[in-house]
């Protein structure tokens, strides 16, 4: 018999990229904006973060080798987990809130699902949300200032968009209480110092978790991923467009079309939420439309919760919220194939 | 600004290999094995016995019906065996197996030129008929059956497919460079046996010199226009070309026709003016012998039936790790497990391939990154079709658009998880196809019985 050749169905070439150069890329993107944590917050930034990281990469180990399943601890998509978590975290958090939240997202977020693929919800997220919700003393009593921020009062500290929500609910409320005047006084002058800090919010130099502050950092990373094609423009894009737009309408409290939408966008965990956590594969849709959709609906639930609901940031529960509509986004949102659609016979 | 569609990849295309290599003519094969199946359409049906004198372009086997088209020898010698080989296709197919007698005569009638002005449209789309022509990009449809649309369709473009977005594949390159004129010669057939006055030749822009060859060739003919082409897999699909080139969009489950379009290949071109106008039959065709499974890349006019074992011997034979097999491009090509096969009319491409090339890492889930949906020409959801089929989910899998896959494998490509997507939805198809011949067969039994 002559040589024999191997056989295989079409297509006989591969592109390179697999899950690990997707996540890994993740993970450089990440790092300009956790070398900010640190040089912002300190080293407890690099602790806490390689605290969930750890506690991620072994949490996933663990189950795996418990359930005989093949080892995926080097794909990267744990380190992400990791590394999104504890940017999620304030920098004061005590060292066991960081572990257990890892393990919580491996073990609940992902593994109980089957794994990375399976999984209907951002395993970060939901590492953070839990945190918030079991221990909400620890996870909010532990901010620390920034560098190159003058510590006046150390028990006061408090994130832009805490003092943003407290003081605008003051405001509107003091129309009617007009006796409340040193209240309002108070509240307009807290609200002018937050104006003139858009640099400092661009930067970093601001209140919040640990690897959220830094708008200018993130977005070099997520320049990066956007270039590698390995997120989309769609989702982020829309989110942050829709934060916008509705906080520049309903924000305000001089009426409509008077909010700071620049300070929302610039704030809290927008930034890192729309372009690396409701950008999550896993966990968004996969046709075009629906991307729009789904960045559409984060960004309205986002500016609900901010400025209706009880929490002064709801960027987590919006895309954990917005996650769970995924299969019914990806039904609805089917693309109109190539050439009118004619009835068949 | 160049044309394209949305959707695609842009795999290696890896022609630097070949692209500079001149066709070249082989010594005459001592053997050739021609199947009677080498076109989309029936079978064609045997007219010799063995043990008969044949000369070269006598025909060996007739048309099986329209959508069909006759065999010709393309050797002269003697009929050595009528029996079943193995094709290119995977299958044993019953075959007109020729053995040389070194000279290579031609049969009666043929090679000799004629006056094409002189000619009705019906007389030029007989001779395409006669001379066996099938599109020559790969598919292999018989190229009279699209020229004969219905009375009902007009068609008023023809567009010459000078793509060749397969990777590797050089052999249409080759011929544009060096057979410009034939190949506008049997544009000029085309457009007068489809009385249409527009046309246009699609080529990619990674073949600069045969967009200038072609610009060259066809500045004394009116209304043909060479068009420019991004580089990007599959610019080269029929409905992706129509798209790129005319901004029409083929009805979903529709044909080019339905447009007034009607595509044919550089290469059928040039052998529609060599049956018309030269009265010679299809009885060879341009190949690209390449990969990195091959000593020397080389591009030839191979006769069909030529087995590959042959023509690899012109490419300075296999190297150390050649593992892979493919007739046509890489992205859909089909395997070969020995190199005892035929050249027939849709083979393009010889491509062998060394053992790193052929290894890619084990299937992962999904991780619904949707990039088989950002590729997709067709705008179909692979990933969420593939796993309906996993599930032999076929209504669904139909109601998601499975027929209209165009089974390009672009999906497969880019998945970061290596799943096998385009596999999944290619069985989809069939299955689904197989389901309704059932059905019809029932009810056509039910009605009998009634």
């Amino acid at each position: 018999m002559a040589r024999l050749f191997k056989v295989s169905a079409t297509p006989h070439l591969r592109d390179a990229t697999n899950i690990p150069t997707i996540m890994y890329s993740v993970v450089v993107a990440l790092i300009p904006a956790l070398i900010g944590a640190i040089y912002f917050f300190g080293l407890p930034a690099l602790w806490i973060t390689l605290l969930t990281v750890f506690s991620c990469v072994i949490a996933e180990g663990i189950i795996e080798k418990m359930s005989g399943k093949p080892l995926t601890i080097w794909d990267g998509s744990a380190i992400v987990t990791g590394i999104l978590l504890a940017f999620n975290l304030s920098p004061g958090v005590s060292w066991w809130i960081p572990v257990v939240g890892g393990i919580f997202a491996i073990v609940v977020g992902k593994m109980t699902f089957g794994g990375l693929g399976y999984n209907p919800l951002n395993p970060a997220l939901l590492g953070r949300v839990f945190l918030q919700q079991s221990w909400p003393v620890e996870m909010n009593a532990s901010w620390t200032l920034p560098r190159g921020i003058p510590a006046i009062d150390a028990e006061t500290i408090a994130t832009p968009l805490t003092i943003l929500k407290e003081n605008i609910a003051v405001l509107k409320s003091s129309n009617a209480l007009s006796d409340n005047i040193d209240a309002v006084i108070n509240a307009s002058g807290r609200l002018g110092d937050l104006q003139v800090s858009y640099m400092d919010m661009f930067v970093g130099r601001i209140p919040g978790c640990l690897g959220e502050t830094s708008v200018m950092l993130l977005l070099i990373g997520a320049a990066f991923l956007l270039y590698k094609r390995y997120i989309g423009w769609r989702i982020p894009f829309s989110f942050v467009g829709t934060v916008g737009l509705l906080t520049w309408i309903f924000g305000g409290y001089e009426g409509f079309f008077t909010g700071p939408w620049l300070f929302h966008i610039l704030s809290g965990g927008l930034i890192i939420g729309a372009f690396f956590m409701a950008t999550d594969m896993v966990t968004s849709p996969i046709t075009k439309n629906g991307r729009f959709v789904f960045g559409i609906g984060c960004g309205l639930l986002t500016t609900i919760i901010r400025l209706i609901g009880g929490y002064p940031e709801g960027v987590s529960y919006a895309i954990l919220l917005m996650n769970l509509t995924v299969p019914l986004i990806n039904r609805y949102t089917q693309p109109k194939v190539f050439g009118e659609v004619k009835n068949r016979v | 600004m160049a044309g394209t569609f949305s959707g695609g990849v842009h795999p290696d295309d890896a022609k630097l290999l070949s692209n500079n290599k001149k066709l070249i003519t082989p010594a005459i094969p001592s053997i050739v094995i021609l199947p009677v199946r080498q076109h989309i359409g029936a079978p064609s049906k045997i007219v010799v016995e063995k043990g008969q004198q044949v000369k070269k372009g006598q025909m060996v086997a007739e048309a099986g019906g329209f959508v069909s088209v006759p065999q010709h020898a393309s050797i002269s010698g003697v009929v050595k065996a009528v029996e079943p080989r193995l094709s290119p296709m995977g299958i044993k197919v019953q075959s007109v197996v020729i053995e040389s007698d070194g000279k290579d005569e031609w049969a009666e009638g043929c090679n000799t030129e004629r006056t094409v002005s002189s000619m009705s449209s019906d007389d030029m789309r007989e001779a395409v008929k006669t001379a066996g022509i099938v599109g020559l990009g790969g598919a292999a449809f018989p190229t009279h059956v699209k020229l004969s649309p219905p009375k009902d369709k007009s068609i008023d473009t023809v567009i010459l497919n000078g793509v060749e977005c397969e990777p590797y594949a050089t052999c249409d390159h080759r011929i544009m460079l060096e057979y410009p004129e034939k190949i506008v010669k049997g544009l000029d057939i085309l457009k007068k046996i489809l009385g249409c006055s527009n046309a246009y030749i699609g080529i990619e822009q990674n073949k600069p010199d045969a967009i200038k060859v072609m610009r060259n060739a066809v500045k004394d003919y009116k209304g043909v226009k060479v068009v420019s082409l991004k580089v990007k897999y599959p610019q080269g699909g029929e409905k992706q070309l129509i798209y790129a080139v005319t901004k029409r969009k083929v009805p979903a489950g529709g044909l080019p026709m339905d447009v007034g379009c009607v595509v044919q290949n550089v290469g059928t071109a040039m052998a529609v003016y060599e049956a018309v106008a030269l009265g010679i039959p299809l009885i060879q065709r341009a190949v690209t012998v390449t990969g990195h499974g091959v000593k020397e890349p080389v591009n030839v006019i191979a006769r069909l039936g030529t087995t590959f074992d042959q023509l690899i011997e012109n490419a300075g034979g296999y190297t150390e790790n050649v593992s892979k097999l493919i007739m046509g491009g890489p992205m859909m090509g089909i395997s070969q497990f020995t190199d005892e096969v035929p050249v027939v009319k849709g083979t393009s491409c010889i491509l062998a391939m060394e053992e790193q090339e052929t290894v890619f890492s084990a299937e992962l889930p999904c991780i619904s990154c949707g990039m088989c949906v950002d590729v997709c020409p067709m705008h179909l959801l692979p990933t969420t079709i593939a796993s309906m089929v996993e599930h032999e989910r076929w209504d669904d899998a139909k109601s998601y658009h499975i027929l209209d896959c165009i089974e390009c494998g672009c999906c497969t490509y880019i998945c970061p998880t290596n799943r096998r997507l385009v596999e999944n939805l290619k069985f989809g198809k069939a299955k689904i196809a197989e389901i309704r011949a059932k059905e019809q067969a029932q009810k056509k039994a039910a009605e009998e019985k009634k």
